[in-house]
């Protein structure tokens, strides 16, 4: 997918007069954060499974190598098939490999960033096969030509009435004058669409939340029944996933499972959690025939070791997204790729280079609630830092930007000729607004007065008055 | 592709400084795959009694919109079923999977009952199955895959009954593995998961408009629960 | 408490912040009034200018170093560092032993010097135990909290409590307490309209909870409130939480407000 992150800015912009996405955001902003935080208090041990789910992905990552081998083993010991895919394009071409082997015309999918990162949907249509999207999000976007704004809720962008109007132009064998204001009319018209889909697909791709290495597994998580339906009724399974995936055991998937949901949407457990294991067994009633896993690297094996290496713990719950107040008032589409949100700043970045997904991690204002509700405890806003002291060493910040902070420095490391330009400044500032007590408008500042009053100085600096009541005392 | 497994291993290798300490590590992993040890387990469900474990997992699974049922004996099972049926206007047709656990079900007591042993298509509208085990943490059905239990058979129909003996309810998930180990460890002690593990809480739904809440998204629209309790404590 | 000799005074360096120097000395004059009648004898190092966050968050690790070797040196030997700021303290605190985490012949002075930085409001109960103040606000407040206090800190009850202790304040928790104000420092100028947003959003919250009083620790955020409050031509009186503590409300106009007698 081509990246618009340089855009950030012009993005934001369109997206903060845009009064459809400010209302869904605003239903997001009021429903997420506290639906989270009754799982979290309903549950004693979160705080100790953070820890341990933590621990259990550091463990994996600082063994990456040795685990994919036994994951692979198993898989292959199963009768499935294990793929190596350095980037995107060996992905893209390995799928479709697979598929044509399959004389697949059309292909069901149950979600899967992977695929957005990779941008299968095209390459599949590119070469005359059919990817029909089932999650139900998944599928709105699928119809409007757009890009997940979340990667739990890809739709949610979008208010109901904005869905109508995609289902209405695109259903168009139904009678236009059928009632489509509720959610509930409108699920009811994507069952009915896609059961057939499901059920005609050659080949079913979904993604992974998780690999099992003790077991040969893959892990898919959905509240629709989706991806099951599109792992179980095709002869082929394929499931396309990055390699930090991977979990050792059983056991130790169960724990980050009891973290998944309760911090992606506060449910205390996701309606379908499917451990898959290779293709059918002998003598199963039913099952693909086969099963291939696709194991992605796109640039997961260049983080370890570095300091972004903390960001391969993610476990794609989304707490981020919902309770960044920069997500909150731009949403999604304003990142300009897959990913966005605080997770989505700092994996752009690198996996498109800071020279375009530089102005991500700089709008960020810090706050730390993402750290604060992250599972798996990832170091968010000092690795955003980590960004910017990349992009301070390459010199890619404006250079007035740059002159201005030199300068700010510069004084800061001389204090005498930093009191005196202060005292100057609220000198200055404090007479000039002396009457009214702010500036409605500023030389120099008007990033600041365009939108907001600048309150004026007192007139002098603390130090001086400071120094002055030394002087008196004595 | 040998080339990219190789490139990516390498990669992650030097990534790793794996140099010397490669047989530590090599042990570490095998030891870890072996002992499979269990992590924190939420004592809200493993300081239960048989009873509060019952009570938890219906609790629980009420909460996210399934239905419970008792009946103290599989001979009850048809009535139970009928009377979910009548309940719900539905017709008598259903299918059933070939699991032993409902082998001895005696269904002639309800002859109107109409059942259809095997695979379920996208046009049944109930679908009767057994379940491998029930976690009473979350009110979470774990169900398997195998010969006679087609895995569509929990997706395909509208309504979905599961028939559940008490004594499969256990306290959390990583009960449910043990078990899960121990029936499917082979005659050779090596332990191979079945095609599919389904852990189902509550019926199908979706929050993806407006984050508005809405059940029956593609997966069964209801789920109800049959609970066999041959032993109940009233 | 603090290792001092027994009877002598506890000594607190002042570390006035840059924003409270500039724009609202009477801040750090508050700061000094609670601290001296908590019994503390408080100095101000003239050595001092910024915490150095400009530089740390923009990625210029290497004057962010000079500046806090500065910082460093000029605190030295005081017993605790006091801030009347979430965010400066912040800094100290818990990012200085960050930033020389690559130096270990430096990092423990580093480490012995954070330790003794508290924000003003936590250490007057936390460290000193103050349970109220003597203090009188006539108003319906509100209280915001600054993200680095809150989550670097800690300081959430801490301000509350003396507030409830103020006679005459009547106090009414923020929906949406813990939400960024969206000043962030260089952010608020480099994405000058969402931050005004989220401005925008903190005032109309602050103004739903019908309080005629906002209230905060860090004037990074209360001159961002106040600016987006009087542009939006509302009635709110902004004001540093350690004005109303210090019983100096009488004596100066709330942030962005004319001076009017």
């Amino acid at each position: 997918m081509q990246a618009t992150s340089h855009e950030f800015k012009a993005n934001a912009h369109k997206a903060l007069g845009d009064r459809n996405l400010q209302a869904a955001l605003g239903i997001l902003k009021r429903d997420f954060p506290g639906r989270r935080a009754a799982a979290v208090d309903r549950l004693p041990e979160f705080e100790q499974l953070r820890d341990e789910g933590r621990a259990i992905k550091n463990h994996t990552l600082a063994h990456l190598d040795l685990y994919l081998e036994a994951f692979e083993q198993k898989v292959t010991s199963l009768g499935g098939q294990v793929h190596w895919a350095a980037d995107a394009a060996e992905a893209r071409d390995q799928i479709l490999a697979i598929c044509r082997a399959a004389g697949a015309r059309t292909v069901t999918k149950g979600k899967s960033m992977i695929s957005e990162e990779i941008a299968l949907n095209d390459h599949l249509e590119k070469n005359g096969i059919e990817p029909v999207e089932t999650d139900l999000g998944e599928y709105i976007i699928q119809l409007r030509h757009e890009t997940p704004s979340h990667i739990i809720g890809p739709a949610i962008h979008l208010v109901k009435e904005q869905v109508a109007d995609t289902f209405r132009d695109a259903h168009t064998h139904l009678d236009p004058a059928r009632p489509l204001s509720e959610p509930r009319q409108l699920c009811d018209e994507a069952r009915a669409l896609l059961r057939p889909k499901f059920l005609a697909a050659d080949v079913g791709i979904t993604g992974a939340n998780f690999l099992v290495a003790e077991t040969g597994s893959s892990i898919i998580v959905t509240n629709e029944g989706n991806g099951d339906l599109t792992q179980n009724l095709t002869r082929v399974h394929i499931v396309i996933t990055s390699i930090e995936k991977m979990v050792p055991t059983l056991e130790d998937v169960s724990t980050l499972l009891r973290l998944l949901a309760r911090s992606a949407t506060g449910q205390e457990f996701s309606t379908y959690t499917t451990v898959s294991s290779g293709p059918r067994r002998p003598g199963d009633a039913d099952g693909p025939e086969e099963y291939h896993v696709v194991l992605l690297d796109n640039g997961r094996s260049a983080m370890l070791g570095t300091e972004f290496q903390d960001m391969l713990r993610c476990i794609r719950c989304g707490a981020c997204y919902n309770h960044c107040p920069v997500y909150g008032t731009v949403g999604g589409h304003a990142y300009g790729w897959v990913y966005g949100g605080p997770m989505g700043s700092v994996l752009t970045p690198q996996l498109v280079g800071v020279e375009e997904a530089g102005n991500l991690p700089n709008a960020s204002t810090f706050c730390g609630r993402c750290e604060s509700v992250c599972p798996m405890k990832i170091p968010l806003p000092k690795m955003m830092r980590h960004w910017r002291e990349r992009e301070f060493e390459r010199h890619l910040q404006p250079p007035v930007y740059r002159a201005g902070l030199a300068a700010w420095s510069w004084l800061a490391r001389n204090p005498p000729l930093y009191r005196l330009a202060t005292e100057i400044g609220a000198a200055v500032l404090g007479w000039a607004g002396r009457s009214r007590g702010r500036f409605r408008a500023l030389p120099l500042a008007q990033g600041w007065t365009n939108g907001r009053d600048l309150p004026a100085p007192e007139g002098k600096t603390f130090m001086a008055l400071w120094a002055e009541r030394q002087k008196r005392a004595r | 592709m040998p080339d990219s497994r190789e490139r990516i291993l390498g990669n992650l290798r030097r990534s790793l400084r794996r140099g010397g300490d490669g047989d530590a590590a090599s042990a570490a992993v095998r030891a870890r795959l072996a002992e499979h040890r269990a992590n924190t387990i939420p004592a809200r469900a493993t300081e239960l009694d048989r009873d509060g474990r019952i009570r938890l997992f219906q609790a629980m699974a009420e909460e996210v919109a399934a239905t419970v049922a008792h009946v103290t004996s599989l001979d009850d099972v048809p009535d139970a079923v009928a009377d979910y049926l009548a309940r719900h206007n539905l017709p008598s047709d259903m299918v059933v999977t070939e699991d032993p656990e409902l082998a001895p079900i005696p269904w002639e007591r309800r002859p109107t009952l109409a059942l259809r042993p095997g695979v379920a298509t996208g046009a049944d509208l109930v679908g009767v199955t057994g379940a491998f085990a029930a976690v009473a943490e979350t009110g979470t059905l774990m169900l398997v895959s195998g010969p006679g239990m087609a895995t569509r058979n929990n997706f395909l129909p509208d309504n979905h009954i599961v028939v559940l003996r008490a004594d499969q309810i256990v306290p959390s998930y990583e009960e449910g593995w043990e078990r899960l180990r121990a029936l499917k460890t082979l005659t050779d002690g090596k332990f191979t998961m079945p095609r599919t593990v389904n852990f189902v809480t509550g019926p199908s739904r979706t929050a993806d408009i407006e984050l508005k809440i809405e059940l029956g998204a593609h997966g069964p629209r209801r789920l109800h629960i049959v609970i066999v309790d041959d032993t109940p404590s009233d | 408490m603090s290792d001092s000799v027994a009877g002598s005074p506890i000594r607190v360096g002042l570390f006035v912040t840059c924003l409270v120097d500039l724009f609202r000395p009477s801040v750090g004059f508050a700061a000094v009034k609670l601290l001296e009648g908590a019994g503390c004898r408080v100095e101000v190092p003239a050595a001092q200018t910024c915490c150095g966050q400009p530089a740390y968050n923009s990625g210029d690790r290497a004057d962010t170093k000079v500046i806090a070797r500065q910082v460093i040196s000029a605190f030295a030997g005081f017993d605790y560092i006091v801030a009347p700021s979430g965010s400066c303290a912040g800094m100290l605190r818990t990012h200085y032993p960050e930033l020389f985490a690559d130096e270990p012949a430096f990092l423990p002075e580093v480490e012995q010097f954070a330790e003794r930085v508290h924000e003003l409001v936590s250490f007057l109960t936390d460290v000193l135990k103050m349970e109220r103040v003597a203090a009188r606000y006539d108003g319906v407040a509100t209280y915001h909290d600054s993200c680095s206090g809150l989550r670097e800190l800690g300081v959430r009850a801490q301000p509350r409590q003396l507030l409830r202790s103020v006679a005459g304040l009547t106090l009414r928790e923020l929906p949406g307490a813990d939400v960024c104000c969206g000043f962030g420092g260089t952010f608020c100028v480099k994405y000058p309209d969402i931050s005004e947003k989220m401005a925008s959003d903190k005032i109309a919250d602050a103004a739903a909870t019908g309080a005629d009083t906002l209230l905060a620790g860090d004037l990074g955020c209360l001159l961002n409130m106040a600016g987006k409050a009087s542009r939006q031509g509302r009635n709110l009186r902004v004001r540093h939480v350690a004005e109303v503590l210090a019983d100096m409300t009488g004596e100066l106009p709330p942030i962005g407000a004319a001076e009017r007698r």
